[in-house]
C-alpha cells in the first residue's frame, strides 16, 4: 500500500527540473544586454564573422560603427573596409644603417592607427642594438632614453609585424578571428576575437597587443578615417597589431604608411612586392637584406636592410 | 610544365602574337580588380572617370626631372642676385668676413669653396663641374657629381625620404632638405620617450 497521495492537477508543483530551468533562463537573460537595449549592442552581439558578412549586412555593420563611433567621439567618423587590389602584395624595407632610434615612428603610428594612449599600446617597439654584437637580441634594449641619438656604439632596431607568409599567429586562434589578408597584410577582426591571446604567445616578434582596457584616444587626437580591419576604435578584451595602414595603402592612390611619413631619416620603405619596379623590389635585388628570426621559417615580409 | 615544353615554338610564336595585340589596343580596360572577402577575385568593368588612377605596373622613373619639395632656404635669401647683381665678384678664395658668416663649411673644405658649387656669374644658379648651370631645385645633380652611389639610391627611392603614394605621385625632398650642403652630417635628434614599463602605468 503506498501512501503516496494522489497528484492534484490543479495545483502548480515545483519540481527540481522546473527550477533549475526557471533558474538558467534568469540567468541567461541577465547576461544579455537587455537593460541598455540599443538595437546596436543586440547587433553587434550577434554579428557575424567579417568574411562572412554579405554585401548588404557589411553595410549595415559598417553603418552602425560609424554611428556609434561618431557620437561617443563626436566627430564624423568613417569605418571602411576596402579590399585588397588585385597584383598587390605589401612589402616593407627598413634600412637599419640609417636609423637612428628617435622613436618618431612609434608616435606616428599611435596617433595615425587611434592605439590606446592610457594603458599604453604601441605596435612599434624600437630596440637599441651593441654594434658590436651585432643583431643579437640578447643585447636589446627598448626603454633607451639618452638626451640625443644616436648614441655611439649602438644601433636600433625597430620591430613591428613582420605580416608573415606563414604566419605562426594566425595558425593558433581557435576562432579564426585572424587571418592573412591576399595583399598579405595579416589582420583581426575585432568583432569576433575573443581575447584568449594565444595568438600573442606565438608570434616570435612581439607584434600583437591587448587592450586590457577599452582603448582610452582622446577625443581631438581620434584619427576619423578609420577601416573595420585597422584603426577603428577598438574595444576592450581583443588583441590588435600593425595592419600597413590598411586604411591608407589599401587606397588608390594609396599614402604610404605613417611609421614611413614620420620617419625624419627616410629608412622606412614601402611597395609592391609584385611590382618590379618598386623599391621594395630594387632594396631586394640590390641591397644586403635580412629577415628578422629566419630560421624559425615564418618568411615575414619585412625586409631589414643596408643602404650602405 | 611538361605539356609547355611538348607544344613547342608554335605556341610561343602565338603568345607573342597575342600578346603583342594586347600592347598595341589603344585603351586599356577599364576594370578594377580587387578580392572580397572570402578571397575570391572580383572584376568589376569601370568608366575611365570612375577609375580614377589604377595602378601601373611599368613606370619608370624619367631621367632629370624629380618632383622635389622647395629648396630650404633661409629666410629671406632667396633670390640672391637681389644683392649679388651689382656686385663684381671676387674670385679670391677667402674667408667671408661681411655676409654669410654663419655658413661654416664643414663639406670636404680643404678641396672646395664658395664657388665651386655657387655660380659667380649669375648667383641664382649652381654650377655644375661641366659649366651647366642648373636651378636650385636641382640641386640633387650637384650632390651627384661626388655622391654617385647615393644619387642612384635616392632617384629609385632608397635613399632619403619620399612622400605621397606608394601607387601614385611621389614627392622627393632634396639631399639639403636633411643635409646642410655647408656641413652634411645629419645632425642626433632627442628621441620620443620610452615606453612605459609594465605596472608603472597610471591606472
Amino acid at each position: 500500500m503506498s501512501d503516496k497521495k494522489p497528484c492534484d492537477q490543479n495545483v502548480y508543483r515545483l519540481t527540481r527540473r522546473k527550477a533549475l530551468k526557471g533558474l538558467a533562463m534568469g540567468v541567461g537573460a541577465l547576461a544579455l544586454p537587455a537593460s541598455n537595449a540599443s538595437a546596436s549592442v543586440w547587433e553587434s552581439f550577434f554579428q557575424q564573422h567579417f568574411r562572412e558578412l554579405s554585401k548588404e549586412q557589411l553595410q549595415r555593420v559598417l553603418a552602425r560603427m560609424e554611428k556609434e563611433y561618431s557620437s561617443s567621439y563626436g566627430q564624423p567618423v568613417t569605418v571602411k573596409a576596402t579590399p585588397p587590389i588585385e597584383g598587390v602584395k605589401f612589402g616593407y624595407g627598413l634600412d637599419l644603417s640609417r636609423c637612428i632610434g628617435c622613436r618618431r615612428c612609434v608616435y606616428g603610428c599611435v596617433s595615425e592607427n587611434n592605439q590606446s594612449r592610457d594603458p599604453q599600446v604601441q605596435w612599434i617597439r624600437v630596440v637599441r642594438l651593441n654594434k658590436e654584437k651585432g643583431v643579437d637580441l640578447d643585447y636589446a634594449e627598448h626603454y633607451y632614453n639618452p638626451a640625443q641619438v644616436p648614441e655611439p656604439g649602438h644601433f636600433y632596431m625597430p620591430v613591428q609585424c613582420q605580416q608573415c607568409e606563414k604566419a605562426p599567429c594566425t595558425k593558433v586562434c581557435p576562432v579564426q578571428a585572424t587571418w592573412t589578408e591576399n595583399d598579405g597584410i595579416v589582420v583581426v577582426d575585432y568583432n569576433w576575437c575573443i581575447g584568449c591571446r594565444y595568438c600573442m604567445a606565438a608570434c616570435p616578434y612581439g607584434a600583437r597587443h591587448f587592450n586590457w582596457k577599452k582603448a582610452t584616444v582622446p577625443k581631438e587626437e581620434l584619427n576619423p578615417n578609420t577601416h573595420y580591419l585597422g584603426n577603428r576604435p577598438r574595444p576592450v578584451g581583443v588583441v590588435e597589431k600593425c595592419t600597413f595602414c590598411i586604411q591608407r595603402t589599401r587606397e588608390q592612390p594609396g599614402r604610404y604608411p605613417a611609421c614611413a611619413e614620420a620617419c625624419p631619416v627616410g629608412a622606412r620603405k614601402f611597395g609592391n612586392l609584385l611590382d618590379p619596379n618598386s623599391e621594395i623590389r630594387y632594396l631586394i635585388e640590390n641591397k644586403r637584406v635580412f629577415i628578422l628570426k629566419e630560421d624559425l621559417n615564418t618568411q615575414p615580409k619585412f625586409f631589414y636592410f643596408y643602404a650602405t | 610544365m611538361k605539356t609547355r615544353t611538348r607544344l613547342g615554338p608554335g605556341w610561343a610564336w602565338v603568345v607573342l602574337m597575342v600578346s603583342g595585340l594586347m600592347l598595341a589596343a589603344p585603351a586599356r580596360a577599364a576594370t578594377e580588380k580587387y578580392f572580397d572577402r572570402s578571397g575570391r577575385l572580383v572584376v568589376v568593368e569601370k568608366s575611365a572617370p570612375e577609375l580614377l588612377r589604377p595602378y601601373e605596373m611599368k613606370k619608370p622613373v624619367s631621367e632629370k626631372t624629380f618632383p622635389v619639395a622647395a629648396p630650404p632656404f633661409s629666410e629671406g635669401i632667396f633670390p640672391c642676385s637681389d644683392c649679388h647683381a651689382d656686385m663684381t665678384p671676387n674670385l679670391k678664395r677667402r674667408e667671408l668676413v661681411d655676409e654669410h658668416t654663419n655658413i661654416v663649411l664643414h663639406h670636404a673644405e680643404g678641396q672646395r669653396w664658395c664657388l665651386d658649387c655657387h655660380n659667380p656669374d649669375d648667383r641664382d644658379k649652381l654650377r655644375l663641374v661641366s659649366g651647366e648651370l642648373i636651378p636650385f631645385t636641382e640641386s640633387y645633380r650637384l650632390c651627384g657629381q661626388c655622391h654617385g652611389d647615393k644619387f642612384r639610391d635616392w632617384k629609385v627611392g632608397i635613399h632619403g625620404k619620399r612622400t605621397g603614394f606608394w601607387n601614385g605621385d611621389k614627392e622627393y625632398l632634396l639631399c639639403a632638405h636633411c643635409h646642410n650642403p655647408h656641413d652634411p652630417s645629419f645632425k642626433p635628434l632627442a628621441p620620443m620617450p620610452p615606453p612605459d614599463r609594465p605596472g608603472r602605468a597610471s591606472h
